[in-house]
């Protein structure tokens, strides 16, 4: 018997403990403040030097997705022809199916160009069935957010 | 006379639980044959997750498994990281480094504790008390924004690489996990005081779901589920892998094998995870955690090993067979949760029904990783 009061007085005090500020916060209001490190979809970067994707297309990523979401076509480089561009080859076409992917992270790590990144961009949705394939240029769109707002740079080249 | 009693035999009833029932924790089926009040038989239907994890592993690459490994028991990730880094480690024969090993023990007890309290928060939920849960999650939200400032994901993380780590920590690490002891231990000390010794949760949990040790044994039960009955074995200390020889913490180990034991062991284990934790970053070592083999394909010689491990739950192994390609040729894992569900016909049998979900919760099985 006494034990039980006991405990409801334990109770109560951590109820009296509960009547500070909520430690949950109303969602679309207060979104929740994301690390730096968060991982979010990924996104392709732009390389601002020479005003083109860093991405050549070279499809390492889409080797090394485990789940097989991304595709990407490569064309040669118009900037090569006219030397402003090292890249001999660059990016046409690409696509990730932001439903499929799993946001691991595995297609930054292989990246031997420093072309994709981890964007903070993380709330996606869409009205009918293939309203998540991102096309290049909105993966472009979020990848530069993701630049500008974190300072992002490409690794330097030794 | 004769009349009403035969109009008073009673038929066995059935009695469906789940898979929707919110205190099976996931999606898992038990039909169960009740006599009023007293269960007689349970059947346990499982496969509701079952993803193939183990045969989806045999089409992918070595580095692409990790992500894998994250979904299987995803209350404790980093810990099922671990065990697959540490297995495929073996086959290639090679050790990461000092500093790598340090910090995945840290990641590895920061979300053993997160696991356990989120089982705090459950136990009290199914034994009928709400505000231990609300409290715990606040602790185990705190270490997941922790995980998420070194990984980037609060609960898939894919941070663990072979050989290595994806990145180095932030600069911050040891200072975070320094700020978030003291919390953490306050959170865990706040639902042990609101649950542990409370009177009505003690005559809910004390003596139900008793099992022997030697029925642990006999049943295969590892973890908090084997050491509630009295049996000191921890994989950590009998066979201690990665660094956990360096540590000095204790096993505690409870005495009748009943729900509370099981309880107990897992607040109790809390605790000693942060020792272990308060001594892994006093003597974090400096050096390099970029694995060696950096982006190469991983293939390794034919071979095979089996790595066993300490999950939240229990023995975690796994079983490796590499045929010299970059895919496994086989891969198994022993699931803790698994072996410990495999018991419930034992326990269940002859107890109340209301007893039915406290004992199912002190299993604290993942259904993920029942499943796989
Ligand atoms: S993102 Fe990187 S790895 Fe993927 S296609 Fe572009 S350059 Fe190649
Ligand atoms: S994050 Fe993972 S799943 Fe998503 S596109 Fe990159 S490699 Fe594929």
């Amino acid at each position: 018997m006494l034990s039980t009061v006991k405990g409801m007085i334990q109770t109560l005090s951590s109820t009296w403990r509960g009547l500070r500020k909520p430690v949950t916060k109303l969602y679309p209001e207060n979104p929740t403040v994301l690390q730096n490190r968060f991982m979010g979809f990924p996104g392709l970067t732009w390389d601002k030097d020479i005003d083109e994707p860093f991405c050549t297309g070279c499809m390492v990523c889409i080797r090394n997705c485990p789940t097989q979401c991304m595709t990407a076509t490569m064309k040669d480089n118009p900037k090569f022809a006219d030397e402003s561009s090292k890249r001999r080859k660059i990016v046409d076409e690409f696509e990730i199916n932001l439903n499929r992917c799993i946001l691991c992270g595995i297609c930054v790590d292989v990246c031997n160009f420093d072309a994709i990144v981890m964007t903070h961009e993380h709330e996606e949705s869409g009205s009918y069935r293939d309203g998540s394939r991102m096309k290049l240029d909105g993966l472009l769109e979020i990848g530069g957010k993701y630049q500008t707002q974190s300072g992002w740079k490409p690794a330097p080249k030794d | 006379m004769m009349q009403d009693q035969q109009d008073n035999q009673t038929i066995d009833m059935m009695l469906n639980m789940g898979p929707q029932h919110p205190s099976t924790h996931g999606v898992f089926r038990m039909e169960l044959r009740i006599d009023g009040e007293k269960i007689i038989d349970v059947k346990p239907h499982i496969g509701y997750l079952h993803r193939g994890s183990e045969k989806l592993s045999e089409g992918e690459q070595y580095h692409q498994i990790i992500t894998l490994f994250d979904r299987m028991d995803y209350l404790a990730n980093f810990n099922n990281e671990l065990v697959y880094c540490m297995a495929v480690e073996r086959l290639l024969d090679m050790e990461p480094s000092k500093r790598t090993e340090y910090i995945r023990v840290i990641l590895c007890e920061l979300n053993r504790i997160a696991s356990h309290l989120l089982y705090v928060g459950t136990i009290g939920l199914d034994a009928g008390a709400m505000t231990p849960a609300l409290f715990s999650f606040i602790g185990r939200d705190r270490i997941q924004t922790l995980f998420e400032s070194i990984s980037g994901a609060r609960m898939m993380h894919n941070y663990f690489k072979i050989g290595g780590l994806k990145q180095e920590v932030p600069d911050d690490f040891v200072r975070m996990v320094k700020d978030i002891m003291p919390v953490i231990r306050r959170d865990i000390d706040q639902t042990e005081k609101l649950l542990t010794f409370n009177e009505i949760f003690l005559s809910r949990t004390k003596d139900i779901g008793v099992i022997t040790a030697e029925q642990a044994i006999d049943y295969g039960l590892t973890g908090p589920c084997l050491r509630g009955s009295g049996i000191n074995y921890d994989v950590r200390k009998s066979e201690p892998y990665s660094v956990y020889q360096d540590f000095d913490f204790d096993v505690p180990v409870g005495l009748d094998g009943d729900c509370w034991d099981r309880h107990w062991v897992r607040v109790k284990e809390m605790h000693e995870s942060l020792r272990i934790i308060e001594q892994a970053i006093d003597k974090l070592p400096d050096g390099d955690v970029a694995s060696p083999l950096g982006r190469r394909l991983i293939r390794p010689s034919e071979g095979e090993v089996y790595v066993k491990a300490e999950n939240p739950r229990g023995e975690i192994g796994v079983y490796l067979v590499s045929d010299g390609t970059d895919k496994p040729y086989r891969l198994k894992v022993r699931p803790p949760s698994f072996c410990n569900l495999s018991a419930i016909q034992l326990l269940l049998q002859n107890s109340w029904v209301a007893d039915s979900v406290v004992i199912l919760g002190s299993l604290d099985i993942v259904l993920g990783e029942v499943d796989r």
